[in-house]
């Protein structure tokens, strides 16, 4: 039973078109990766999703229902959450404050607290009470990551969690992911780091110019199938 | 070469966005850039440009150095370019739009750039829109307007920062059949672009950008078939 699902979503940035109808699933547990190269449209996806951009009433279901016409705050309430590219954190605010934020709307029941978050990133309880901009780049993507759990999300977006990061850094936040998914969290992950994504995804879209040109399970997937759904060559 | 970039370097605070690109452009050819997000290839448009100094390196246009030129200069001297993000003036039509790249890029006076404007207008197909004001245009309309606008000041040297995006799959080879004919008139080209057929479709020269820096160039299809871009795009050796 898919909890996540878009039917032919279409987004814009004023006339400039940027998403081409994406038809898309999720299941319950699921960890799905989007991946294509810059421009692709994969960052507009998960924000169309998540209700930072206008998208038709319809072409999102979450759960069964309808969530197109709802606004941001209301899909978090939902159980959608979503770690945006570039972390943004609360830059005036504690590593403490940011994840206390990210409670603010949250879901009743889920496992994810400031406890069961310390849990998975042990390094942000020893640094719970510095400044969000005084962290490490892994550090940040972190606190990000802790916030939007905290909202106890059944499904979270991920959006280039890799960037920027240094290989040995984005093997914790993978490792992390893994623990995500044991509880039982759906995950987007958008990545153009196609190693990484393809090492947790159960199956993977690519994008091309805000369509879908391949899909599928990634040891179904080859090099050159992904080659071709990245260039269109 | 009509373009020759020697070890161009600019940094901003402690970033190098474009760090020693070495680049020479025949005259008459058509070359594509491509690299991620953040690679300088913008960035390389405005050193060409003069919008930007470089840190270090230096520019010859047409044998001259131009390191040093002023923006007007460079574009007088028949360097043109499109920007990623179209700004006409929005109350002005489109023919007033072209008037006023004509004057300037020709340094001219109004009469004696009347009917080569008008040829543009027919080249990139706005002929019909010509007293439509530029910011009633829709996103093709724009885009034809910002290459007509390049095209007003008569540019040897045409640059184009990603003209392909956004737009329908029709919309986009008729773009793709423009900026052909545009090169079959003589004029170089060199172009950003992210909507790597479309570039393919034209160039016969493709340089990859990451970082800053120049990672291969060479025959589009085997630079796209090569294992710098599929670890610089996918994270992955081919």
């Amino acid at each position: 039973m898919a909890v996540l699902e878009t039917h032919e979503l279409t987004a814009f940035y004023g006339d400039f078109q940027a998403l081409f109808g994406i038809t898309f699933a999720l299941d319950e547990g699921e960890t799905v990766a989007i991946i294509g190269a810059n421009g692709a449209g994969k960052s507009t996806f998960l924000k169309a999703i998540a209700g930072l951009l206008p998208r038709q009433a319809a072409a999102v279901r979450f759960d069964g229902r309808d969530i197109g016409a709802l606004p941001a705050y209301e899909i978090v309430k939902l159980g959608l959450s979503l770690v945006p590219e570039g972390r943004r954190l609360f830059s005036s605010l504690s590593v403490e404050e940011n994840l206390v934020v990210g409670a603010y709307g949250r879901r009743g029941e889920g496992p994810w607290n400031l406890a069961t978050v310390y849990r998975l990133f042990p390094i942000l309880e020893e640094r719970r009470h510095t400044s969000s901009t005084a962290l490490s780049g892994g550090q940040q993507q972190m606190v990000a990551i802790g916030r939007s759990l905290m909202s106890n999300p059944r499904v979270l977006l991920c959006d280039e969690l890799s960037l920027g990061l240094a290989p040995i850094v984005i093997r914790d936040i993978y490792a992390a992911l893994a623990d995500i998914k044991q509880h039982g969290t759906s995950v987007v992950l958008v990545e153009q780091d196609l190693v990484h994504a393809m090492s947790v995804a159960d199956r993977a879209y690519c994008f091309m110019e805000g369509r879908v040109s391949l899909s599928g399970r990634p040891r179904e997937l080859s090099r050159d199938a992904i080659h071709a759904a990245y260039f269109g060559l | 070469m009509i373009l020759t970039l020697d070890n161009l370097t600019r940094s901003f605070g402690s970033l190098k966005a474009v760090d020693g690109v070495g680049l020479e452009v025949a005259a008459g050819e058509a070359l594509g850039i491509i690299g991620p997000n953040g690679a300088g290839k913008t960035t390389l448009f405005n050193l060409i440009t003069g919008l930007l100094r470089p840190d270090a390196g230096a520019i010859r246009f047409d044998g001259r150095d131009i390191t040093q030129a002023s923006p007007r200069a460079r574009c007088t001297a028949g360097i043109g370019r499109s920007f990623q993000i179209p700004h006409p003036f929005e109350n002005l039509t489109v023919f007033e739009n072209l008037l006023v790249a004509a004057i300037h890029g020709r340094r001219q006076r109004e009469a004696q750039v009347v009917d080569a404007c008008g040829v543009i207008l027919e080249r990139t197909g706005l002929i019909g829109f010509a007293n439509r004001r530029a910011g009633t245009l829709n996103l093709l309309g724009r885009k034809r307007l910002e290459l007509a606008r390049a095209l007003a000041g008569s540019p040897r040297l045409l640059l184009l920062d990603e003209i392909a995006g956004g737009l329908t799959e029709a919309e986009c080879s008729e773009l793709v059949e423009l900026v052909q004919a545009i090169k079959q008139s003589g004029v170089t080209i060199v172009w950003i672009e992210h909507i790597v057929h479309a570039l393919v479709a034209v160039v016969s020269r493709l340089v990859v950008l990451n970082f800053g820096r120049k990672i291969i160039e060479g025959e589009p299809r085997s630079v796209m078939a090569s294992a710098e871009v599929s670890e610089i795009y996918m994270g992955i050796a081919a």
